[in-house]
């Protein structure tokens, strides 16, 4: 008996998760590649940039909703938070009177460099995150859906307020921070040399996703699916509930935060009425469509989500015609409602998802041992 | 075996939901070592006495003791207060409470009478999920796996677990995949694996085919043994309750209305009226 246990903890180098790592190295590889190759203008760069930042917002949401089982609305509002938080102290100094323009500058009169801001975006969010939870994670399913989903409704109030103009802009928009861009090196000319404003991205939401992953795999992780299969019993076993289940409220809200800080970065501007409640459900569909509980599931739903939102489905928002055949029922709009009725086949008809509960290493194991341990993080 | 220590203690808890007494001032202990059955009609409140133990619900009255230390404890409210608490009443303004984890914590661990096994974890994973609370390393140092070493010795241990058990074979398998009697099993295995000093058994042998009733009385006996424990158990299978058992205590209608050893209970006309008699056991 102690060889076989020997033998599991020597399986570590399992072919199923070298060939994942593999195929995540490829997907490295390959946006780099291209990124040097295509013109930077291509909607491939916006699709991919825009999706790696909602992978990571939908793990964060699947670490919550899908592995905890707290079924918590409140993405966008943590999203919000962090995309303030970066914005507010990245704008360098010289341009705050320009954003500022109404609040004689705004309060803050300092900047930070990038990735320390994206790690106060997410301390941010999860500073919020835990303040909410003291009295919100008391309740359950529904009821906790609703009150989170409020919190959202409620901070995007806020963060327009104009007495808060010192430091949120009011409802004005905080623009001219850092972006995606920046992380092109250029020459002394000012000519891109190396272009890194798509692989940045799936960078940074790599590195959060393989941590999100390594929780899960930790004793923590295995508690917070034991608090989602059972509280009872999981209380039974010394876990302790409200704790775990704040951390997880809060870990996930730090990744939404960071994921928000994203969202600013890639769309060049910040303001609070965009991150509406709707942004919240594409996430939850992202999630669903996926495989709530699968990590890799959220990834590859969001690159899909998000190429047909933005880009294969455009056509039908045109007239086309074919031959002098004009197509009809095409017209601005119509793409919503083919994309409804395909997340309606999905939702009826992929109950569990893309993904299930699955992996990327299962795929590539023969017999299928349901779930294990070991698993290499998404892209 | 000599009785030596209190392990647990009931003094007269009572526990009431709205009109309803499942529990009426009920009394009882369990010394270390001993194995004690409770047992009594359906409804008679044996599992709300081990929801009271076990942290679930705040007794109306009276006090759980673990050890000689009170763990649970609740007093008359309203009305009843004063009348209750004469001249003692400065001291119902302090209730001692613990959440089930904490109680868990402290060396008692349960099963289930409806089996409540993480049923989309594998039967380690289970396990594993028991050794959480005892983890001396924090959060940092589990996200980013630097603690490989007590990892790897917590699934050892799991692993050692579930070999004992017999389950050692299906450690990869989803716990929901497992059959009736092992999932029972399982839910020993990962009680255990909280390194309880009392284990409190909630019908262990329900569902289960007599063969297995006895498989299952030497496995209890076995436990006990290896693990150095104090059992204390509901059941409704007489035979492996007078098989087992050093002492057997009797609710109705959330009243005790007998206690001793087996043989005792088996001679006691109340207990016949109320249980035995009209089940021929």
């Amino acid at each position: 008996m102690t060889k076989n246990i020997n033998n599991m903890q020597r399986k570590k180098l399992d072919p199923a998760v070298l060939i994942s790592a593999l195929i995540i190295a490829a997907v490295y590889v390959a946006v780099f590649v291209l990124e040097q190759i295509m013109p930077p203008t291509s909607m491939l760069f916006t699709v991919l940039k825009k999706a790696a930042v909602y992978a990571l917002v939908a793990v964060s949401m699947n670490l919550l909703n899908g592995f905890t089982g707290l079924f918590s609305l409140g993405q966008a509002g943590f999203m919000l938070i962090g995309a303030y938080a970066y914005g507010i102290f990245t704008i360098p100094v010289a341009q705050r009177a320009a954003v500022y323009q109404y609040y004689n500058g705004g309060l803050v009169q300092f900047s930070l460099p990038v990735i320390p801001a994206l790690v106060l975006a997410g301390l941010a969010a999860a500073a919020f995150a835990f303040l909410i939870g003291l009295p919100v994670l008391r309740l359950k399913s529904d009821y906790l859906a609703i009150a989170t989903l409020g919190f959202a409704e409620i901070v995007r109030s806020i963060f327009q307020w104009d007495k808060l103009g010192m430091l949120t802009n009011g409802s004005n928009m905080l623009r001219l921070f850092p972006t995606f861009n920046d992380f092109n090196i250029k020459n002394a000319e000012g000519e891109v040399v190396v272009y890194l404003s798509t692989l940045m991205p799936f960078v940074i939401a790599g590195v959060c996703i393989a941590l999100i992953v390594m929780l899960l795999h930790s004793s923590y992780g295995r508690s917070f699916m034991a608090i989602r299969d059972d509280e009872i019993s999981a209380e039974a076993m010394g876990i302790n509930l409200a704790k775990h289940k704040q951390l997880a409220f809060c870990i996930s809200s730090f990744f939404a935060g960071v994921g928000g800080a994203m969202l600013a970065m890639y769309s060049n501007s910040v303001q609070a009425k965009s991150f509406t409640s709707a942004m919240t459900y594409e996430i939850l569909l992202i999630v669903v469509i996926g495989g709530i509980g699968s990590v890799t599931g959220s990834c590859i739903s969001s690159f899909l989500f998000v190429a047909c939102s933005e880009w294969w489905l455009r056509f039908l928002d045109q007239k086309q015609m074919i031959g002098n055949f004009e197509v009809p029922l095409l017209r601005n709009g119509f793409r919503l409602v083919v994309f409804s009725v395909i997340i309606m086949v999905v939702v009826l008809f992929f109950r569990q998802g893309i993904m299930g509960t699955k992996e990327l290493p299962d795929l590539f194991r023969k017999k299928l041992p349901k779930k294990t341990g070991k698993e290499g993080e998404a892209k | 075996m000599i009785a030596n220590e209190r392990v647990l203690e009931l003094e007269n808890m009572t526990m009431q939901f709205g009109g309803v007494v499942a529990v009426d001032s009920f009394s009882m202990h369990v010394d270390s070592g001993e194995i004690v059955a409770l047992i009594g009609p359906n409804g008679a409140g044996k599992t709300t006495a081990f929801n009271v133990i076990t942290g679930v619900y705040q007794p109306t009255n009276g006090n759980v003791k673990l050890r000689g230390k009170i763990i649970a404890q609740g007093h008359p409210t309203g009305k009843m207060r004063k009348l209750y608490a004469g001249s003692h009443i400065g001291e119902y303004g302090k209730l001692v409470t613990n959440t089930p984890d904490k109680i868990t914590e402290m060396g008692v661990a349960r099963t289930f009478q409806n089996i409540r096994l993480f049923k989309n974890m594998t039967v380690l994973e289970n396990v594993l999920v028991a050794h959480h609370m005892r983890l001396k390393s924090g959060l940092l140092s589990n996200v980013l796996h630097l603690n490989m070493q007590e990892e790897r010795r917590i699934r050892r241990e799991s692993m050692d677990l579930l070999d004992m058990l017999g389950l050692g074979g299906m450690a990869n398998e989803l716990a929901s995949s497992l059959p009736y009697g092992k999932q029972r099993y399982l839910e020993i295995a990962r009680a255990l694996a909280t390194e309880p000093r009392l284990l409190l058994l909630d019908e262990p042998a329900a569902g289960m085919n007599p063969q297995e009733t006895d498989e299952l009385s030497d496995f209890i006996r076995d436990i006990k043994d290896k693990f150095k424990l104090t059992i204390f158990l509901i059941e409704h299978h007489m035979n492996l309750v007078m098989d087992i058992s050093d002492r057997i205590y009797v609710l109705d209608f959330g009243k005790l209305i007998a206690e001793g050893t087996p043989q005792q209970i088996q001679d006691n006309p109340a207990v016949i009226a109320a249980y035995l008699g009209v089940d021929d056991e």
